[in-house]
């Protein structure tokens, strides 16, 4: 089973990395990268991806005639996507756990962060013995 | 498990792609069939080279092999009619029994050259030219592209045929340029393997700061490219300029994978070998006279290479050479490094008066480059309050892992050195 873990980031205070100590960042970013590497050693790990800076994001919609109307920038949003990993487990409880993991990095003066961790199963393809007429 | 190609034979396998797809367009035109035809040949030699071993004419049983893919493919896609007659016709009579595949054509240069330039077909996208350029002269596989680029291989595989189909839509299945049209499309091929090498070195998505295959997969093709264009002087500038900017490799990132700039690395590791073989191509283009930007841009990569350390750097050199690079090849990444040279030679001020100057263009108000750049002045200049703030908004505007992680670290650095004094 495949699920998504979505890290959300608060937009202000605290948990703003650039205001952290040096050391505080370089733990961090070791441990971000630590957890990349056993997740992939395990064989759980089915992708991951960083955010660029939310200052860039846009919303999108279509406008009357199929063209792109872009909205933003958002300053002002309370939270925002930073990143997610895709990870390949037996169980959902694995997947929690996983989660947990993420939730705990170490933040200013190495206290964990508990960050939300928004946790979504990936949808699958049809079972082996679905038939469409059946 | 089968025994795998060694390193000698694939270097082999993969030096000869180019000019097999040569000589099979030249004879069959079809550019997509031959490409697939030749991609085919090499798979096959992969697996039965290992265990027959190389043939004593690799390059007649690749043709060959390619030849008898591509009749397979002609017969399977014209099986209800025309049959005979169109192999009959594809194939001239006299190499239906054996042709000799390795005589050398007085062409044959000619024939791979113009494989450079259709696969950087101005009707392409930058993304497809790198891509079929890898493929159909590197001789990469589809499997090996997606992995470099990090996309699925479906994907790559999708982008691939597109290009094809677009060559084939721009009418100019296999072009045959007059010698000074070829002259004048160089400039598209030397910029497609700057690309591959600039994507491997700076890696534009992903964590890894680089990706070691496409920066030697780019010094390979230009290698190539040296050997069939030796009097153009601007093929060798640009093997020189990647030889002599991928020496830092070693030096440029942590073991975490964290940037290191020029001034913070440890220059005692950089590949002496790469400078010396850098350094001596770039004074035989230049003894050529009327350096190209790829020259010039090699000879402030050698300045930095010969250099001890930042203050010992010629920066008057290099901001002469800016000066002259800009001239050629105005633009805005040009005239950043132009004044960052000029803050090395006459002062941090001098250097933020050009960056201000340069705010106004769009293409670098909310570059973070231009906020990197700013911060490294001020910083130089003693105002690290500013400095601070200008590291850290470059931070939130970069997309790269690596350099984020750098900014925001120096960043934190000057704040902790500012609380102590």
């Amino acid at each position: 089973m495949k699920y998504m873990l979505m890290m959300h980031t608060p937009g202000s205070g605290p948990f703003q990395i650039a205001s952290w100590p040096a050391n505080d960042i370089k733990a961090h970013i070791a441990f971000m990268m630590d957890f990349a590497k056993k997740l992939s050693a395990a064989g759980e790990l089915a992708g991951a991806e960083g955010l660029a800076g939310p200052e860039q994001a846009k919303r999108v919609r279509a406008g009357e005639h199929g063209e792109p109307i872009t909205d933003g920038v958002f300053p002002e949003a309370k939270e925002f996507l930073a990143g997610y990993w895709i990870v390949d487990v037996d169980t959902p409880e694995r997947a929690y756990a996983i989660a947990a993991e993420a939730s705990a990095a170490p933040g200013p003066g190495g206290a964990p962060l508990n960050l939300t961790i928004e946790v979504r199963q990936v949808m699958s393809g049809p079972p082996p013995d679905w038939k469409p007429d059946a | 498990m089968r025994p795998a190609l060694d390193h000698a034979a694939q270097d082999l396998l993969r030096d000869l792609a180019p000019a097999v797809l040569g000589t099979l367009l030249r004879r069959y035109r079809d550019f997509a069939g031959c490409e697939d035809a030749v991609q085919e040949a090499l798979i096959a030699a992969a697996s039965q080279w290992p265990v027959q071993g190389v043939p004593d004419r690799p390059k007649g049983w690749l043709v060959t092999v390619a030849t008898r893919r591509l009749t397979d493919q002609v017969r399977a896609d014209t099986a209800r009619r025309l049959r005979e007659q169109l192999v009959v016709s594809l194939v001239p009579a006299d190499e239906q029994i054996a042709f000799a595949a390795d005589a050398e054509g007085v062409d044959e240069r000619d024939e791979t050259l113009d494989l450079y330039f259709t696969c950087c077909h101005p009707a392409l996208s930058p993304a497809s030219q790198v891509a079929l350029t890898l493929r159909a002269v590197g001789g990469l596989t589809t499997a090996e592209i997606a992995r470099a680029f990090l996309v699925p291989e479906a994907t790559m595989a999708q982008r691939l045929s597109r290009a094809k189909q677009a060559i084939k839509a721009a009418g100019q299945g296999f072009p045959t340029p007059a010698p000074h049209d070829r002259r004048a499309r160089l400039p598209a091929v030397l910029h497609v393997i700057y690309l591959i090498f600039s994507e491997g070195y700076a890696a534009s998505s992903g964590d890894q700061v680089m990706r070691v295959e496409l920066t030697a997969e780019a010094i390979r093709v230009a290698r190539q490219l040296t050997l069939l264009l030796p009097e153009e002087a601007e093929v060798m500038g640009l093997l020189a300029l990647m030889l002599l900017t991928d020496a830092r490799r070693a030096a440029r990132t942590g073991a975490n994978g964290e940037l290191i700039p020029l001034d913070e690395q440890d220059r005692s590791t950089w590949d002496r070998a790469a400078i010396r073989e850098g350094e001596h191509l770039l004074q035989q283009a230049l003894a050529r006279g009327a350096a190209g930007p790829y020259q010039i841009q090699a000879a402030i990569a050698a300045l930095h290479d010969e250099a001890p350390d930042t203050d010992e750097t010629d920066w008057q050199q290099i901001l002469v050479l800016y000066g002259l690079l800009r001239r050629m090849n105005d633009g805005p990444m040009v005239r950043l490094s132009e004044a960052i040279a000029l803050a090395m030679v006459e002062g941090p001020a001098a250097g933020l008066a050009a960056l201000d100057g340069l705010a106004s263009d769009p293409r670098l108000t909310h570059h973070h480059r231009l906020d990197a750049a700013r911060g490294h002045l001020l910083e130089r200049a003693g105002d690290r309050h500013s400095a601070i703030a200008h590291f850290r908004r470059a931070a939130q505007r970069t997309t790269s892992t690596p350099e984020r992680h750098y900014l925001l670290l120096h960043a934190a650095r000057l704040g902790e050195a500012e609380t102590c004094s």
